[in-house]
């Protein structure tokens, strides 16, 4: 995890979009990437140096659903919402994930901070249906058994590296 | 730059090049096929050739005789995928795993022969289809804009060219007044692909009028409606159409600047958009000197952050600027007071990939295609119940029935098995739009035919379903989305829409009276006049088309408490066939109240006020005698 | 521009410039319902209630149509009832049901509106789940239960005061005004204006009440309560109880103190005219010497936060003079008990003000001696009519009484405070007559009114050459400091007030619904000074006694004491985690990274002392993390490298000092 009062690399992030304050978001994405979260600290640091109110960033930054302002999970499984795949059953798979991994909607993220589940309105793989993205990678024409299983890879695979 | 390199000689350039090609092998690498592993595929096309001691290129950058490798964009037949083609012959080949390389390089590479078993097969005919053409999904659509999508290799600008790519926007750029732009653009009668369907030239005109030193050249690639993938196929399949069409928009309204807005969800569409404005800047097509006539011409990718209402205009150029994406009231306009407060115009995907084809063929020969309303083509994302999912693109006018038979090869049942009578609805355009029904087969799709059956072309999703659809669970499925994704500006979408879903809730959950219906209503026609922007407008309307169509489901809900498709849970009764049950015992065993009674071997009896209504008995019998 | 005409209702109106249909509508005396228009403000275009029908565009906002030659409206129809009505409905299902015990009482919009429009019923269930109430503000109570989401006071806090205090958070359903992160109010960079409580329609955002505690020393008969009330509560109290903007309630304000059981009531314009001589002495000495010029006036606690946090340079600028609310409270509870033999512990300082800064003023730690605040409670005008409404008097009966002595005479100059301009009339009155040393008939200086937020004007007197600014509204304040800072002018004194048109506009008035009750106010000040004997504050009789009884001198050693006061750089964000735990043995640097600090180049220091430490292979003994604000602004940057914090630190410095504090640890460890 990085020190969240080191901002070298926040301050490169700002150089990079000449501080202007128009390429906030663009901004965001960038710090976001540095602490997979967008910490409060980073955030009036931002604020400062853009000359723009704190609350403006924050504003920005809670209204658009990839920000996230709480630190997620090293795997991000996001579960496509789309229409297609809400045919296919999609809320199935979300169900037997959040079964599996003890979550919920107020509780998204394990405790070991390896998995955050989530649902997305759409991912454009509507051919795929239903689909499911781990960290950017696509998987589609999913059961809830089949994603479990990657799910279950995923976790024996981290077993065993810290084994 | 482009003193010494012209588009001609990187256009013949690029035909030595592929005059030495013995054959090409194209493998789908969209996102549906990258999903199922065609990156792995194309590589092991390149170790195979290697192995036969052939020379497998990858890259088209020196005369050289070999094989050709290349990704493409998005065929469209994602279902399919990962798809391998075959060219000069023309075959394709579906679901190719990485271990089939082996035999298709042997026999269709180096030989000439089909491997049948990975061809397509028919599967109502049963008959094999060696090509593309031959495959019924194909055949039947007329693929204009989606044209390229399928061979060029996206990430290739030279190939583009050699297709004839940018000849367009170059003639306009040296030879054209902004005025006569605009009214070859008017002339064709392109409609804006986007949603409404405001004319494109009315709209350029307008901005061109303006006088203003600063003008922009917006692309609105945040396609956001669940259910449709279009722009996202035409930004990764041919990434320089959309480039091409902003160059020529931006000559249209005098702007030197431009903005390619796409959605956060898309990483690949992302990332061909940047590689393909960073490489026309490189050739000199795009930068300090717009094909060296001296002026300037910039584009920026934007990557969005995950808020669907930034596919409306002034919500996406807030965002643009770094604001919160909540809309503006209109006037002013965006080609009035847009970006930056200049004047500026916003196009979708879609619309501003036709345009280099209008200008390629002409106004009269793009006018030729469609009808006189709506000339032109549309693609539609088809999903839902139906044989074949995917991309597809079709003539202006085209029918509900053409589409929906011909095409995606008939409505399937829940398990994918094809049952000719099972059509109920297809909800088209998302979100915002409505449904059709039975009545509407024969029904022309374009602009105005959909607006007068209440429904609209929207972004162009195509979900077909089947009669086991609940049509009132549907528009809620769709309220929650746009309750979600409202802004949260004005009153009627951010209350209206939360309401709306709180009543439907009450009708699905079986709370609702007949004034929870009338209610409904009242709040959905005040919410499509009283919202700020076209999210809000729009948000009712698949309540409002499943209300018009579907009322007497909505009744079955509201005053017998019964779900007609059985979809709702809480308003479903369970019953045991005591004809079909054996008493197996196995619903016993698996029902968490104990609400099922029954001796072995003998009926089993469901006790309905114990039942909650779960599901898992009906889950468990393997004898299909419980029914809901 | 030429008049043009469209019909409104079957009625034809005549337009020119209005900027939009929705003033051409209300020109016509069509009181189209609103909760987001303000015309100070951007067309923000979210509440609906101003849709109207257009022939040929159908139903449209009228706060964002454009008037146009021949267009047809009409205000109601069967659609645009219902639409309303519906608005109204909808926001009521979300909006926490309290009405008869909230404060905002009958000035609120949506309950207005609710009756207005025959809102008899609200068909859907509470959709709101209660979230606490902000209490964290000594100025404002924050209550997002009963938020309408219309944003007037976002925009406000942006637009107006360019402050950014609040904004919209989340979205959709989920959307809140809030400050930053969450935070209370009492937490962020608010100035207290209460400019946002001004403009909300509805409960969300009060003044802060403190009537209960007001009640409770009046009831408690061993302590003797003091009153003073500021110049503009008197144009503006009477409106609660239907008389017009402007009227001049003073007398039956002081009646109705006294009914109330206050002991004393003096009026805040006694320290005004006090104010005038202490700040006119002090500009002229800074003149002589041509030393912190401009001078900044600072009765407005708002504009003196302001400063404090986002100009700390300038903070030297600031007339050290307390504000009139403060040298009322540190006069009385320093001379009554030699006046009037009342000790100080026994007094109650409630002072009445237009204004919710004056809340926050009070607490300010240097209004304190020793833990006795100078004033004890401060009541808004709006509070003070709650307190007459309860009381059951009925105000516009009242015999009319007058202030106390020796505090209660003023003169004009001292009333004008309240209209923005009006501190630069009276530093004026009295400048004016001490460097030519004659005795002028003329005591009115036109050139300091206006209606404009930002005023600048010169004039000569005798030999002297004054450059004045007035700026009214924060933004107008921010746009007079970057004239100054791009050297584009130069000024001698700038008058600020936070509030757009001066205090007669404070946060803390009451809310009217009179399209021109600002100008009404402010006419009803500048009447008030045409009507009273005395307009020039060095002619206040009592003002010459204090100074000979009491206070020396102006500028004398206790008017310093207790006249004067001191600023300081303030952080504008606090409650941020605690920093982390740096690792044993290692040396801790911390960089401010607070807004002077960053335009003082932290960001280039920190990237030097990482570049520094990396050359030294000494990024292991070190842990540096950036910081948030050591309150050191004006001597940014800083750096606190160990226990040694380095103000104006360069890259030298810090190198040296790192250097030294690493040797130094070495040599621990080797003992």
């Amino acid at each position: 995890m990085e020190n969240l009062r080191n901002f070298e690399q926040v301050c490169a992030i700002l150089k990079e979009h000449d501080h202007n304050p128009n390429r906030l978001i663009a901004i965001l994405q960038a710090v976001q990437e540095v602490y997979r979260y967008l910490p409060e600290e980073a955030m009036t640091f931002i604020a400062t140096s853009l000359g723009i109110p704190p609350a403006k960033v924050f504003g920005v930054a809670s209204f658009y659903a990839h920000f996230t302002l709480e630190p997620k999970g090293r795997y991000v499984l996001k579960i496509c919402d789309g229409t297609a795949c809400h045919v296919k059953k999609s809320t199935e798979i979300e169900e037997a994930l959040r079964k599996h991994l003890g979550l919920s909607s107020q509780n998204p993220t394990t405790p070991d901070m390896l998995f955050t589940l989530e649902t997305v309105s759409c991912l454009g793989t509507c051919g795929l249906a239903p689909a499911l993205v781990i960290n950017d990678e696509v998987h589609g024409l999913l059961s809830p058994q089949s994603a479990l299983a990657l799910v279950q890879e995923i976790q024996d695979r981290e077993a065993a590296v810290h084994a | 730059m482009l003193e010494t390199m012209t588009l001609e000689t990187l256009k013949s350039d690029h035909d030595r090049c592929a005059e030495l090609v013995h054959k090409r092998i194209i493998v789908c690498a969209g996102t549906g096929c990258t999903a199922n592993g065609s990156m792995a595929v194309h590589d092991e096309f390149v170790r195979q050739l290697e192995a036969h001691g052939q020379k497998a290129l990858v890259v088209l950058d020196k005369p050289e005789p070999g094989y050709q490798v290349s990704g493409s964009g998005c065929q469209g037949f994602c279902q399919m995928g990962p798809l391998v083609s075959i060219l000069p012959e023309g075959l394709m080949y579906c679901k190719v795993r990485q271990q089939d390389v082996a035999e298709i390089v042997r026999e269709s590479v180096l030989g000439e022969n089909c491997v049948e078993r990975l061809a397509y097969k028919c599967p109502d005919s049963g008959c094999t289809c060696k090509h593309m053409d031959d495959i019924p999904f194909y055949h039947r659509q007329s693929r204009f804009v989606l044209r390229m999508c399928g061979f060029l290799d996206p990430e290739d600008l030279a190939e583009y060219i050699a297709q004839g790519g940018y000849f367009a926007a170059r003639k306009a750029a040296t030879e054209s007044t902004p005025e006569q732009i605009c009214a070859t653009v008017l002339e064709s009668g392109l409609r804006g692909r986007g949603g409404g369907g405001f004319p494109a030239g009315r709209k350029w005109e307008m901005a061109r009028i303006q006088d203003s030193p600063k003008k922009y050249i917006v692309c609105n690639g945040d396609e956001g409606d669940p259910g449709a993938f279009m722009d996202r196929s035409v930004m990764e399949g041919n990434p320089h159409s959309v480039l091409e069409g902003m160059i020529l928009a931006a000559l249209g309204i005098g702007a030197d600047e431009g903005y390619i807005y796409v959605r956060a969800e898309y990483p690949l569409a992302v990332a061909r958009m940047k590689r393909a404005v960073r490489d026309a800047t490189e050739a000199g097509i795009l930068g300090e000197s717009l094909f060296g006539t001296g002026r300037r011409m910039t584009m920026t990718v934007i990557e969005g952050a995950g808020a669907f209402v930034c596919g409306e205009e002034t919500a996406l150029l807030s965002s643009i600027e770094g604001n919160r994406g909540m809309p503006t009231p209109k006037p002013p306009f965006p080609a009035q007071k847009g970006l930056f407060d200049c004047p500026t115009i916003i196009n979708n995907v879609e619309t501003l990939a036709t345009v280099p084809l209008i200008f390629r063929l002409g106004a009269e020969g793009f006018r030729a295609i469609g009808i006189p309303s709506s000339p032109g083509t549309k693609t539609f994302a088809l999903t839902g119940h139906v044989a074949n999912t995917g991309l597809i693109e079709v003539p202006m006018g085209t029918t509900l029935r053409h589409i929906i038979e011909d095409i995606a090869g008939g409505v399937t049942d829940d398990h994918g098995a094809l049952c000719g009578t099972d059509f109920k609805a297809v909800q088209i355009g998302g979100p915002s739009g409505g449904c059709l029904v039975q009545e509407h087969l024969e029904l022309p799709l374009d602009f105005d035919s959909l607006k007068k059956a209440g429904a609209m072309v929207g972004s162009g999703g195509l979900v077909v379903m089947n009669r086991s659809t609940c049509m009132v669970e549907i528009a809620r499925f769709f309220m929650q989305f746009t309750q979600n994704e409202s802004c949260g500006k004005c009153v009627p979408c951010r209350e209206g829409t939360r309401q709306m879903l709180a009543l439907l809730n009450d009708i699905v959950e079986g709370r609702a009276t007949l004034e929870t219906l009338s209610l409904l209503e009242e709040v959905a026609e005040m919410v499509q006049i009283g919202s700020l922007c076209a999210l809000g407008k729009t948000a009712p309307n698949p309540v409002l088309s499943t209300l018009r169509y579907f009322r007497e489901e909505y009744l079955a809900h509201v005053v017998d408490k019964r779900c007609p498709a059985g979809k709702c849970a809480a308003l479903r009764t369970f019953s045991i066939d005591e004809e079909k049950c054996i008493g197996c015992g196995l619903c016993r065993r698996k029902c968490p109240v104990g609400a099922i009674e029954g001796s072995p071997k003998k009926p089993h009896r469901i006790d309905g006020e114990k039942c909650i209504r779960c599901g898992a008995c009906l889950d468990s019998c393997k004898f299909a005698a419980i029914s809901a | 521009m030429k008049r043009q005409t469209l019909k409104i209702d079957n009625t034809p109106v005549s337009f020119g410039e209005e900027r939009n249909l929705l003033e051409v509508i209300r020109k016509a005396h069509i009181e189209l319902p609103t909760f987001c228009y303000h015309s100070e403000m951007s067309i923000y275009g979210a509440c609906r209630l101003c849709m109207v029908e257009v022939e040929g565009m159908g139903m449209v906002p009228a706060c964002s149509t454009l008037p146009a030659e021949g267009m047809v409206v009409r205000t109601t129809s069967e659609q645009i009832r219902k639409l309303r009505k519906m608005v109204i409905e909808l926001l009521l299902a979300s909006h926490v049901g309290d009405c008869p015990s909230c404060s905002k009482g009958p000035s609120c919009q949506l309950q207005k509106l609710g009756q207005r429009l025959g809102v008899d019923k609200v068909r859907f269930p509470q959709s709101r789940t209660p979230v606490r109430i902000d209490l964290s503000s000594p100025s404002l109570l924050r209550d997002p239960n009963k938020c309408v989401l219309c944003g007037d006071c976002v925009r406000m806090c942006n637009e107006i005061q360019t402050v950014g205090a609040i904004d919209f958070a989340y979205r959709g359903s989920k959307s809140t005004v809030m400050p930053c992160f969450g935070k209370d109010l009492g937490e962020v960079e608010c100035v207290n204006c209460g400019q946002c409580a001004r403009v909300c329609p509805t409960g969300a955002l009060v003044p802060r009440p403190n009537i209960d505690e007001v009640w409770k020393a009046l009831h408690d008969s061993s302590r003797t309560v003091v009153a003073q009330v500021a110049p503009a509560v008197r144009v503006a109290l009477g409106e609660a109880f239907g008389l017009e903007p402007g009227t001049i309630t003073t007398g039956r304000i002081v009646a109705a103190l006294r009914r109330m059981g206050f002991d004393r009531v003096y009026d805040t314009s006694f320290t005004a005219d006090l104010t005038i001589l202490e700040e006119a002495e002090e500009f002229l000495a800074r003149k002589k010497e041509g030393q912190n010029l401009p001078q900044f006036t600072s009765c407005c606690p708002a504009w003196v936060k302001f400063t404090e946090q986002y100009y700390p340079e300038y903070l030297g600028h600031l007339s050290t003079c307390s504000s009139p609310q403060q040298m009322m409270g540190a006069l009385c509870k320093a001379s009554l008990k030699k006046l009037q033999n009342i000790p100080a512990e026994k007094i109650v300082m409630v002072s009445i003000m237009p204004c919710t800064a004056k809340k926050y003023e009070a607490r300010r730690p240097e209004h304190s001696r020793g833990d006795e605040p100078d004033v004890d409670l401060v009541l808004t005008t709006q509070e003070l009519i709650l307190m007459i409404k309860e009381s059951g008097l009925v105000f516009n009966q009242l015999e009319q009484e007058s202030f106390d002595m020796p505090f209660g005479f003023t003169t004009g100059g001292g009333v004008i405070f309240g209209n923005s301009g009006g501190v630069t009339e009276a530093v004026l009155r009295y400048a004016a007559e001490k460097i030519t040393g004659r005795k002028d008939s003329n005591y009115i200086f036109k050139a300091a009114r206006g209606q404009e937020g930002l005023r600048e004007f010169s004039l000569t007197v005798e030999e002297t050459q004054l450059s004045v600014a007035v700026a009214s509204g924060l933004g107008n304040a921010r746009e007079v400091i970057r004239r100054i800072q791009s050297g584009e002018k130069h000024y001698d004194l700038v008058e600020v007030m936070a509030c757009p048109g001066g205090c007669m506009n404070g946060g803390g008035q009451p809310i009217s619904s009179d399209a021109d009750y600002k100008a009404k106010r402010t006419c009803g000040l500048y009447d008030n000074d045409k009507m009273l004997q005395l307009h020039k504050p060095q002619e206040n009789p009592y003002i010459a006694e204090a100074y000979e009884k009491f206070l020396q001198k102006p500028g004398s050693h206790l008017a310093h004491e207790l006249l004067h006061t001191t600023y300081s750089p303030k952080r504008r964000t606090s409650g941020f985690a605690p920093e982390p735990e740096q690792e044993e043995g290692q040396l801790e640097i911390s960089i401010c990274f607070g807004t002077s600090c960053f335009l003082r180049g932290a960001q280039q220091l920190y990237s030097g002392i990482n570049a520094f430490l990396a050359e030294q292979g000494a990024k292991a003994q070190v842990s540096i993390n950036a910081t948030f604000c050591y309150e050191r602004c004006d001597r940014g940057p800083v750096v606190k490298i160990g226990e040694e914090v380095l103000e104006h630190c360069t890259l030298d410095q810090a190198r040296a000092a790192i250097l030294q504090h690493l040797a130094g640890r070495k040599a621990e460890v080797q003992i």
